[in-house]
């Protein structure tokens, strides 16, 4: 085995107990099985590893736990502390985030496809917060009452399965959309497509415009 | 049925939801405090120490930018905790536990075998490693992390990741043999 040889092997070595654990990346991994295959003394070694990561575990889950007690030491503490202001500093995709997980698969069952109407719901979320948040300036959930919830032009959209809530916030931001109201039966959701009210062709126009996006199933006016 | 984020949960957390906080206390808690523990290794100051590591996510909560796992930024500020007490308490005694599996030492190569098969010599090993090498088993074993996780975690870059697990290993190898198992490497 020449130096580079052997360069590379102790390299693919240092990555067996990573390979062990699952916490390589695809390339690394590639790369440590086509090794394992051709060299038979790789495979034994790796065969230690796999030992270790077994009685490491072991080794670790049989330390026990924690007593009850150390939640309430850590809920004293909590209410200990001043109260906390709302959470200005967090980040879009947290807050989003958190919307999210707000929706319990209960609200969402009246629909025999509660996951991807999940991701509509989400969507129609993402748009509120981000149109709202550029025209206020400030944070407002998509669930605040609208200063003029009935104004503008509307369309109901039933989002394609396959659209993803990314997918489905870029058509949005796009086309300068905002979810008023939604899921309805039907996985349907109200769009506002402007702010003011459009001559019929007009929103004919910009319905059959939308309709020709992938994320969209189904579109077609209301009131 | 959808298991709600780590991430979720802390944005929940920023925004002082406490039944958030509950429930990333319960899903990590004991990890948390058995990583502690591994380096501390005294259980009633492990205790204290989760509480204080998860006051911190309390407290930090909306400063949590999705860098890093949840738990990979939890194990961070539990690191920096157990650390910080260790140097408080240079002269900490070590639980008795600990204390009897470093006597171990005392056994013959014989006796060990005849007392213990080869898993239990095994993790009697994992135990004597040093903290050093002892966190990075764990870390990579145990807690599931990635080269850049502890190197993010422990503060090295990451070829010293890989070299110092690498060293960890032979040290468990020379520990073993000296517990009459040679396993031929290094």
């Amino acid at each position: 085995m020449n130096t580079t040889n052997k360069e590379a092997h102790s390299d693919i070595e240092e990555l067996l107990p990573w390979h062990a654990a699952g916490t390589l990346n695809r390339r690394d991994t590639q790369r440590v099985e086509q090794a394992l295959a051709r060299d038979p003394e790789l495979a034994r070694r790796f065969a230690m590893v796999r030992e270790e990561l077994g009685e490491t575990i072991l080794l670790n889950e049989t330390l026990g736990a924690p007593s009850a007690h150390a939640m309430e030491k850590l809920f004293a503490k909590i209410d200990a502390e001043p109260a906390r202001k709302p959470a200005l500093s967090l980040n879009l995709s947290a807050r989003v985030a958190g919307f999210f997980a707000s929706l319990s698969p209960r609200t969402l069952a009246w629909s025999a496809s509660a996951a991807a109407l999940a991701i509509l719901l989400q969507a129609g979320l993402i748009a509120g917060i981000v149109i709202k948040e550029k025209s206020a300036g400030g944070y407002e959930t998509a669930s605040a009452p609208s200063t003029d919830p009935g104004v503008g032009a509307f369309t109901l959209i039933r989002f394609a399965p396959q659209a993803s809530s990314d997918d489905i916030t870029k058509f949005l931001e796009a086309n300068k959309l905002q979810v008023a109201a939604g899921p309805m039966s039907g996985g349907l959701y109200k769009v506002r497509v402007a702010v003011t009210g459009l001559p019929k062709a007009e929103l004919a126009r910009i319905v059959k415009k939308l309709q020709e996006d992938k994320v969209v199933g189904f579109i077609a006016t209301t009131e | 049925m959808q298991t709600t984020s780590d991430e979720v949960l802390i944005a929940r957390i920023a925004g002082g939801d406490r039944l958030a906080m509950q429930v990333l206390f319960a899903r990590h808690h004991v990890r948390v405090y058995r990583f502690v523990l591994r380096l501390v290794r005294n259980e009633a100051t492990a205790e204290d120490l989760i509480s204080e590591v998860f006051l911190d996510v309390w407290r930090q909560a909306g400063k949590f930018e999705g860098r890093s796992a949840v738990s990979t930024w939890m194990l961070s500020i539990a690191r920096f905790k157990a650390l910080s007490t260790l140097r408080r308490k240079p002269e900490q005694e070590l639980d008795e536990e600990a204390a009897e599996q470093i006597e171990d030492h005392a056994d013959n190569p014989e006796v060990a075998l005849a007392k213990k098969d080869k898993a239990a010599v095994l993790r009697q090993a994992l135990s004597k490693l040093s903290a050093e090498h002892r966190e990075i088993v764990d870390l990579v074993y145990y807690h599931e992390k990635s080269v850049e996780e502890v190197a993010g975690i422990v503060g090295i870059p990451e070829a010293t990741v890989k070299t110092r697990m690498f060293y960890a290993r032979k040290k468990l190898s020379e520990l073993l043999k000296e517990q009459g198992i040679d396993r031929g490497w290094p």
